[in-house]
């Protein structure tokens, strides 16, 4: 499977040109990647043919985390937050996950999206901790010392959203390309067979589950950042439709499809926000119908298949 | 205590009844057409909005107020002609044979779709229409109130599962079902109608959820969101009975509302996640529920 | 060619197993043991019980009754991939692949899965798994499509894929059931004489379904006989062949 590398080079130098070019589309883009963590986890357990109709609550609990390090135990650091609450929505992750990797299919789905409306109601319940349904506000924090203004962080946030797209990014790839990566694929297509190889499909689900939490946890904190404020509907399961989306947008080829499918779709909402902010989720599920149709490899996929290979996945 | 935990019991029992329909057309659905839709929710809520609207219109319209129960049964059978056959023979068929994770995702599809066409059409208030409850009155036993209305949901549901067992076992069509549910191939091969068997199980499926949202109107009303807490509760009560399993179901329904009732007595704060913990502990040692048997693939 | 010494325990031993399904008894008191560096061969008529008892010995299906050792150490109701670990590695009736995967990546990650399958960031296409991964294929004739997604493979190239997955773990007992089943009569005896020889050659002990009975009569060892969930004859290939039960109930069938 080759990879179309130099247009993923072409549209992340046209990235990197955006605060320049298109200031007002900043806060979008960064947005867009923190979700794209997000996808990026549901697209992994994609990979082992796993769909969780949940995975928004890592996302909240990620975010939340960072609001409530930083507004209720004086933990300023960027470095620090993003590292705390990303290992405390991968603990969650180890310990849901525990019990739901041992389901598949609709099971699996539906115990995600189970577990996924309990975490939205704790979090618009437990006042004390999360604020209720007000949410919890997020101060600009710290960097290594350095105390930046809201526009400053901004743009620096900006590009550390970036940096860690690329990084994390190529470290998914790696994990993919893996003996690990390929039993998570196998699971999908033949757990009988993995298992007879004497190697634990739990133990392969459960720790793609982990990661996959990790990134959708790195996500939340990122948008806590650059929203300023956290709110329950974070952890709403139409955001995790949302992810879903995004997911099979970006088809589930390549590591680069989550980001891409994520600034499409971000970019689309705003630009649809003024048209039909009541009917986003009719357009969500909409998309996803198409998607299923006509491009069962996503957008992704269409890049590829532009390019000659036209190996079929399916889902 | 009696006197508390008996009113406490019938009132989450009606509720159970009303989610057992929904989880008897979910796993109904399942079993003819091996599809768990996760838009089933909606019909609930949607049938609810529509026995709602009717029930308001009539009584606006000064019509007799007895036609609001009627109403009940019509407006599920409206919803249910209305997307059954559509839903089935567009969506839902194309999905057949085509791996769990595109029903899923098309299903779901239809479940975002429909949760944002229902606050298009029927607005973000709640709506709520207590006629049945008021005709129907209170009754007193033990010196304990119950209203008729939720002694008349448990009944019904009892109806309903003794229904479905004479439909199965009786009637031609019940029993070409149950052949469809058997083995698909041997009914294929029998010249049985199968997709026209997959159209009926899907339609009426409907029916059953949207007659559950129905009969919730009168005593528990409609609100935006109430199709997404449905349809999860709803797959917790198939699932802790097993999936496909009707009597299962109805058990679940049963074990769900005494969790409800044990939680609203002992720690008020887990009520709502009472189900949840439920399924969670079935499934832990039953993964399968409580009547469901694995299928062991053949290798 | 029985083991070489009379002391030396079984590889494998199956003591009183049984299953049923419903009311039809799949494994009824079996007993069986299998020697170090024996071939043995499963015959029986369909339904016989077969696929199950390799599905009780594999740990795919959970005995309602009895034991299973390997080695003398018991292994009843493990997990398949403990008992794998342990050093079973078995191709199926119907071929169980990774049909996404091409053939080779499908050997790779079965090499993989047998060096243990934690090995962080290395990537699986590594030139030592891809060189022995190759060497497997060429054994069985199967180099040509290194590079096919197996799903995509004729039924009777997806057999060998299936069997060259449990060779490549290694293991000490090789369960095949059908081997040459959906494989002409001429490959038959082709592949049976590479894998037989192969197997030889590494030490390795097999226990076989086969029904074809001259693929039997020239690799096994011992034949073991089943027929409804029980074994009812076993021997030497010419005493099985010339008890006239086991002609009756078995041989019609050939
Ligand atoms: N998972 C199962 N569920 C129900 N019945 C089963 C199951 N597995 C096997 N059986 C039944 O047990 C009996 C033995 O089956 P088995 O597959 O072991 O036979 P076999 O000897 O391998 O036959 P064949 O030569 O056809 O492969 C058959 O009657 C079969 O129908
Ligand atoms: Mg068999």
């Amino acid at each position: 499977m080759r990879k179309p590398i130099p247009l993923l080079v072409a549209a992340l130098a046209l990235l990197l040109l955006v605060p320049v070019a298109f200031p007002h589309l900043k806060f979008v883009i960064t947005l867009a990647v923190a979700k794209g963590f997000a996808a990026l986890g549901v697209a992994l357990l994609l990979r082992g043919g796993l769909i969780s109709l949940g995975h928004a609550m890592y996302f909240a609990i990620g975010a939340y985390a960072t609001a409530f390090l930083g507004s209720k135990a004086g933990v300023s650091d960027l470095v620090l937050l993003l590292v705390a609450s990303t290992a405390v929505a991968a603990l969650a992750g180890l310990v849901f996950g525990a019990f739901l990797v041992r389901y598949r299919a609709i099971f699996f789905a539906m115990l995600n999206l189970a577990v996924s409306m309990v975490i939205f109601a704790l979090t618009s319940k437990l006042y004390g901790i999360t604020g209720g349904t007000d949410g919890l506000r997020v101060a600009v924090p710290t960097v290594l010392g350095w105390a930046p203004g809201k526009a400053a962080f901004d743009g620096f946030l900006f590009y550390l959203c970036i940096l860690l797209m690329v990084v994390l990014g190529w470290l998914v790839h790696r994990y993919l390309q893996s003996p690990l990566g390929h039993a998570l694929s196998a699971i999908h297509t033949n757990e009988v067979r993995l298992e007879y190889l004497g190697v634990s499909a739990w133990q392969t689900l459960l720790t793609s589950y982990t990661i996959s939490a990790a990134l959708a946890g790195l996500g939340g904190a990122l948008a806590a950042m650059s929203i300023g404020h956290v709110l329950p509907e974070f952890a709403f399961w139409t955001e995790s439709g949302h992810l879903v989306l995004t997911a099979v947008l970006g088809g589930i080829g390549g590591v680069a499809g989550a980001f891409i499918g994520s600034v499409f779709l971000e970019i689309l909402h705003t630009v649809a926000v003024g048209v039909a902010a009541e009917a986003w989720n009719l357009i969500i599920g909409l998309a996803l119908i198409c998607v299923i149709f006509f491009l069962p490899r996503g957008i992704y996929g269409l890049i590829e298949a532009r390019r000659g290979s036209t190996k079929e996945t399916g889902l | 205590m009696f006197q508390t935990i008996v009113p406490l019991f019938v009132d989450a029992l009606a509720n159970a009844a009303l989610i057992f329909f929904v989880a008897f057309g979910l796993t109904l659905v399942f079993s003819v057409l091996r599809i768990l839709n996760v838009a089933h929710g909606s019909f609930y809520s949607i049938g609810a909005y529509v026995s709602a609207s009717i029930g308001l219109w009539i009584v606006s319209a000064g019509l007799n107020p007895w036609l609001t129960f009627p109403a009940l049964l019509v407006s599920a059978a409206l919803v249910a002609a209305l997307f059954g056959p559509l839903i089935e023979r567009t969506l839902v068929q194309w999905t057949y044979g085509r791996g769990e994770a595109v029903q899923i995702l098309m299903t779901f599809g239809l479940f975002l779709i429909l949760e944002d066409l229902q606050r298009l059409v029927f607005g973000v208030s709640s709506y709520y229409e207590d006629t049945p409850v008021a005709l129907l009155g209170s009754i007193e036993i033990g010196g304990i109130i119950y209203l008729n209305y939720q002694l008349l949901l448990i009944a019904l549901a009892v109806v309903a599962l003794v229904a479905m067992r004479v439909f199965i076992g009786h009637t031609r069509m019940g029993r070409l079902l149950a052949v469809v549910v058997a083995d698909r191939e041997i009914s294929e091969a029998l010249g049985i109608d199968t997709r026209r068997m997959f159209t009926i199980a899907f339609t009426l499926g409907i029916f059953l959820a949207a007659l559950g949202g129905a009969l919730a109107t009168p005593t528990a009303g409609v609100a935006p969101g109430l199709g997404a807490d449905t349809m999860v509760l709803a797959f917790a009560v198939a699932a802790i009975g097993g999936l496909g399993q009707v009597e299962g179901a109805a058990l679940a329904a049963v074990i769900v509302a005494a969790a409800r009732v044990l939680a609203i007595y002992l720690f008020p704060a887990l009520d709502a996640v009472a189900p949840y913990l439920v399924m969670l502990i079935v499934l832990l040692v039953r993964p399968y529920g409580l009547f469901g048997k694995p299928a062991i693939r053949r290798i | 060619m029985t083991s070489n010494s009379a002391s030396a325990q079984p590889l494998l031993r199956a003591e009183d197993l049984a299953i049923s399904f419903g009311a039809i008894k799949a494994a009824d008191g079996v007993d069986f043991a299998l020697q170090r560096n024996e071939f043995v061969a499963i015959i029986g008529p369909n339904g016989a019980g077969k696929t199950t008892f390799l599905n009780l010995v594999t740990g795919y299906l959970k005995p309602h009754r009895g034991n299973v050792w390997l080695d003398g150490r018991p292994i009843t109701r493990m997990a398949p991939r403990r008992i794998s670990r342990q050093g079973i590695a078995r191709a199926f009736q119907i071929p169980q692949l990774f049909t996404d995967h091409s053939l080779i990546d499908n050997l790779m990650l079965a090499i993989a899965a047998r060096e243990g399958i934690w090995q962080g960031l290395t990537p699986l296409n590594r030139r030592a798994y891809r060189d022995e991964a190759m060497e497997v294929l060429e054994l069985l004739g199967l180099a040509a499509d290194a590079e096919t997604m197996t799903g995509t493979l004729p039924e009777g190239l997806r057999k060998l894929a299936d069997i060259t997955l449990a060779f490549a773990l290694n293991p000490k007992l090789l369960v095949l059931d059908e081997p040459t089943s959906g494989v002409s009569s001429i490959e038959r005896f082709r592949i049976m004489e590479t894998l037989m020889n192969a197997m030889r050659r590494r030490g390795l002990s097999a226990l076989f379904v086969e029904h074809d009975m001259e693929v039997v009569q020239k690799y096994a060892d011992r034949v073991v006989v089943w027929n409804a969930g029980h074994v009812m004859a076993e021997g030497t290939p010419a005493e099985v062949m010339s008890n006239p039960e086991v002609l009756e109930s078995v041989v019609g069938v050939v």
